[in-house]
This record gives C-alpha cells, structure tokens and sequence, in this order.
C-alpha cells in the first residue's frame, strides 16, 4: 500500500466532492486544507501516479442524460481469465470489472449513452469471450454513497 | 425517476473533455474551455447546471478504495420476498456501512438474488461481521444469501462516453 501522510489523508477525504467552481479551484482548495496550490497539485499528480486516486474530475450519472448503466457478471474459467479480462476490458463500454470470488467470477458495470448500448455490448462480450453473460439492472436504488475516508 | 435532461452539444464536449479527469494547471476550466471554444467562466456555469440537474453527481477525488485502507470488499446478495423487498432494502440502505444498496432482478435457477449491498471494510472479518448485522436486520425474511468478495480490481475507469 503507498505511503500517505496526513495531507495526503486530508485531500483524500475532503476532496471528494464539492471541488470549487472558481477560476483557480486548486488555489481554493489548498487553502481549505492549509497548504499552497503549488503543492496540492504536485500531490494530486502524485496520488494519481500512485494509483491512490483513480481520477480527478466529475463523476457523470449516465442514467440522467438518457444512457444506461447495467451491473453484469460472468463465470470465467480459470485458464482462460487472463485472456477474458482482456476481451471484457477491451470495451470502453465497460467502466468497472473486478474480479470476485464466486462461479460468477467476473463483475464489471457498462456504462452506455443509450439503453440498446447495453444490449449491444452485452452481445459482444458473449460473441468475443463465447460466454454467457448476466445483466442485474437495477430495479431499485435504496442508497448509494459512495465517499470513503482514508483508514491508515 | 426522472425524465433524463438533454444535453447540447457544448455540455456533451464538456463531459467529453473532463471524464478522465480535470487538468492539474491553476486554471483546469479555462484549459477546458480552450479545448470546447468556450470561456473558463461558461465552463463553471455549465458545470454547475450539470450538477444541479444531477448528470454530474459530483467532482473531485475518486480514491481506489485498496489503497486507502479499504483493502476487503464484499457484494453481499440476499433473496428476500418481493412483497417486502423495497421497506427491508430501505432499511438496509440507510445501514452507516452500505455504500450502494439496490434492488436487481433473480436469474433463475443460479441466482436467486434481488437485494445487493455493497460493504467495504479493512479486512475480511469486518465485512463478515457487516454482513452478519445484515442478517440480523432480515431476519427469516432473506431466504438465502451470499459475500461475494471481490480479489482484484480488473478495470476503473469510469465511464466514457
């Protein structure tokens, strides 16, 4: 696991949201958690680098502008999961996979500006892997939230 | 839900422009708006109507929830009667630990499961013992269930459109 220090921490869990809409929002920022700009945007790079951030930016719900976001799973077998992954990944439609411990052994989201994008890509996976593929659409958002803090 | 909102083709540019990330420069919006032919200052304007109307949920850090601490991760599944589904799954939602609750359809017979929680915890037994507070909260009213612990992120990306 990377080394984070305090600040690190503190950008971590006070910047994941609410990012300023100003003309130097990093200069805004820094300033909320005590440091200069200059140096919030080294560590940003750095987080990034490190793998620590994943992005920077807006997090876009493809449902509000009309698209589609599908929860779908696979069983891979074993000696072929490498080549799979490659195969499902290959997709820009597919913005998240993880791998987990199950028959159903590979989960990933598609992300699609139209609902037929789902069936599309869902098609295309089956064709490029010869497996079948399960869509779980969600039916029903209870709660989502996803913020966590940094626990080092 | 609601109607999805269109968009113009600037906003679409916008999204387009910043969905793998804002530039790390003193100015990131007005480097955007260099890139769509609009001012730093519409950039702001629209940005802040994309979230008030919810198509941006949100802009900052997007952490990989490994590296900070979060190292075990566990969809939990539950088979719960659909007549009760929707009052447990609230419940289940507003749960401090559930990050993402939702109701999903069964595919029968392999999976009998229409309620998803997802659990984040720093290790294994602390996403069990999540999961067993799960259980408690059911009752006799999840008729099966499972943790699918997740071994490996194999892409996060996020969207692109």
């Amino acid at each position: 696991m990377p080394e984070l220090d305090a600040v690190d921490q503190q950008i971590i869990d006070k910047l994941q949201g609410d990012f300023p809409l100003c003309e130097r929002p990093y200069a805004a920022a820094a300033e909320r958690l005590g440091i200069g700009e200059d140096e919030l945007l080294a560590r940003l790079q750095r987080l990034l680098d490190a793998r620590v951030l994943t992005r920077f930016g807006p997090m876009v719900q493809i449902e509000r502008m009309g698209g589609a976001f599908v929860l779908a799973a696979l069983a891979a077998p074993e000696a072929r999961y490498d080549e799979v992954t490659a195969l499902v990944n290959a997709l820009p439609q597919v913005a998240h996979n993880y791998r987990r411990e199950h028959a159903l052994n590979m989960w990933f989201v598609l992300a699609t500006e139209t609902p037929q994008g789902i069936a599309e890509a869902i098609s295309r996976i089956e064709r490029d892997t010869g497996l079948p593929v399960f869509a779980f659409p969600k039916e029903k958002e209870y709660f989502v939230e996803m913020k966590l803090a940094a626990r080092i | 839900m609601s109607n999805p909102l269109k968009l113009d083709d600037i906003d679409r540019a916008l999204i387009v422009a910043t969905q793998g990330g804002l530039p790390f420069v003193a100015r990131p919006y007005q480097v955007i708006g260099e890139q769509v032919g609009i001012a730093g200052d519409e950039v702001m304007r629209r940005l802040q109507a994309l979230l008030e109307s919810g198509i941006i949920r949100r802009i900052g850090a997007v952490p990989n929830h490994y590296a900070i601490g979060w190292t075990a991760n566990g969809m939990t599944v539950w088979d719960v009667a659909d007549e009760r589904i929707d009052e447990l799954g609230a419940r289940v939602g507003a749960l401090e630990f559930v990050t993402h609750c939702y109701r999903r359809p069964r595919a029968l017979p392999d999976w009998p499961y229409n309620l998803f929680a997802m659990v984040h915890g720093a290790s294994r037994m602390e996403v069990t013992e999540k999961a067993a507070e799960i259980a408690a909260l059911l009752g006799s009213n999840s008729r099966a269930s499972e943790v699918l612990f997740s071994t490996r992120i194999l892409k996060k990306t996020g969207l692109r459109i």
